[in-house]
């Protein structure tokens, strides 16, 4: 039953992630993955695509996982489970985890969990933009993809230290799509 | 009624006009929220900001849920929290259709090519960003470099490592460690 399959797991994504739309990315990449729902590749593409539409990506990853499996019920299915934890969570408990909050076992609770995230995002970043830079393999690496990436890396990075500005992610994947073009037809 | 009509349209337009979603969303949820419509005070926004960070899913939805549910109970939140979920549904449900068939234009293959390293370094910058504000304790990056060398590990030698278990596992040791800090002090003042 793919529906319910859809809802289990975007339930699982929703109930597991902590610190916003990039602590989801692991988690969706980990079931999309594991069910075979989309590739590596495909997943990438998307989350370009979420980055650059309205709404929080976890969401719009959830809606687009759910309609290339079972349409627009799939979509329906895996959004309303994406959401469904926060949801009840703010509802039930918002006065009660103020205090919890203050509570040092709770706090011991999700150091852990952030800890944790914050390394599995690095991991996941690291790994995708090798992916993405080389899908051929070490063997097959192609110098076009090498030189976009080391141009993206220090459009992103030397942004803030050159010119005290950040750089939206909206922009760095325009001028990512602009010199894909570019460098893709030479 | 029209109370409920409101709630939805209003986040309707927050969920259409924030692109990235996350973060950038709490700005304009202030703006209107608690500067324009007064559904919510300064404090509480503040409040759910807070609760947000340390609850899992999309911090927007926990602003709508609060907000709605406090201006109209629980229809109030599903009301708002539908209103900010269904224009990204809408939009993403219509690309989904055409994305395939836009991905086989040559041109777009390509932008394609070059907006996947963009989102892989986006991903690693997030990482950054996060560990910069970070309070580094000890326990914290060992439970960070132990959760990153792990993944990387299976990346390289392909083998599959479940994220949630691994944060089950780190809130796990974390907990040991405090519960354990505990009862030290506490033997302490006994001898």
């Amino acid at each position: 039953m793919i529906l319910l399959e859809l809802f289990l797991a975007f339930l699982r994504v929703g109930c597991f992630s902590f610190g916003g739309a990039y602590a989801a990315i692991p988690l969706i990449r980990d079931v999309v993955l594991a069910h075979g729902w989309l590739t590596d590749e495909a997943l990438a593409s998307m989350i370009a695509v979420s980055e650059s539409t309205p709404g929080p990506i976890m969401v719009n990853l959830a809606t687009y996982v759910g309609s290339s499996q079972a349409g627009l019920a799939g979509a329906a299915a895996a959004t309303a489970a994406v959401v469904l934890p926060s949801f009840v969570i703010t509802l039930l408990v918002t006065r009660l985890l103020r205090a919890l909050l203050k509570n040092s076992v709770f706090r011991a609770v999700l150091d852990g969990l952030t800890a944790c995230v914050v390394g599995v995002i690095l991991a996941t970043g690291l790994s995708m933009t090798a992916r993405a830079v080389l899908p051929a393999g070490v063997a097959g690496a192609d110098m076009r993809m090498i030189l976009l990436a080391a141009v993206l890396a220090a459009v992103l990075f030397g942004a803030k230290p050159l010119f005290g500005k950040t750089i939206s992610p909206i922009a760095l994947i325009a001028v990512s799509a602009v010199l894909g073009i570019v460098l893709g037809s030479l | 009624m029209k109370l409920l009509l409101e709630l939805f349209w209003t986040f309707a337009k927050i969920g259409l006009f924030t692109f990235g979603g996350g973060y950038a969303m709490i700005p304009l949820i202030e703006d209107t929220c608690v500067e324009k419509k007064r559904w919510i005070t300064h404090e509480e926004m503040m409040n759910i900001t807070v609760i947000a960070e340390s609850t899992p899913g999309p911090v927007s939805i926990n602003c709508a849920t609060f907000t709605g549910f406090r201006q109209a109970g629980f229809p109030g939140g599903l009301a708002a929290t539908v209103g900010v979920v269904l224009p990204s549904f809408a939009v993403i449900y219509g690309l989904s259709v055409f994305l395939k068939t836009v991905l086989e234009i040559p041109a777009a293959a390509h932008a394609f090519a070059g907006m996947r390293i963009a989102v892989g370094l986006l991903i690693v910058n997030a990482a950054v960003g996060m560990i910069r504000r970070m309070e580094l304790r000890a326990l914290w990056v060992i439970l960070m470099t132990c959760a990153f060398a792990v993944i990387l590990a299976g990346e390289i030698l392909s083998f599959h490592v479940s994220t949630v278990w691994l944060m089950l596992a780190s809130a796990a040791v974390s907990l040991a460690v405090c519960l354990l800090r505990r009862s030290g002090t506490r033997g302490g003042r006994r001898g």
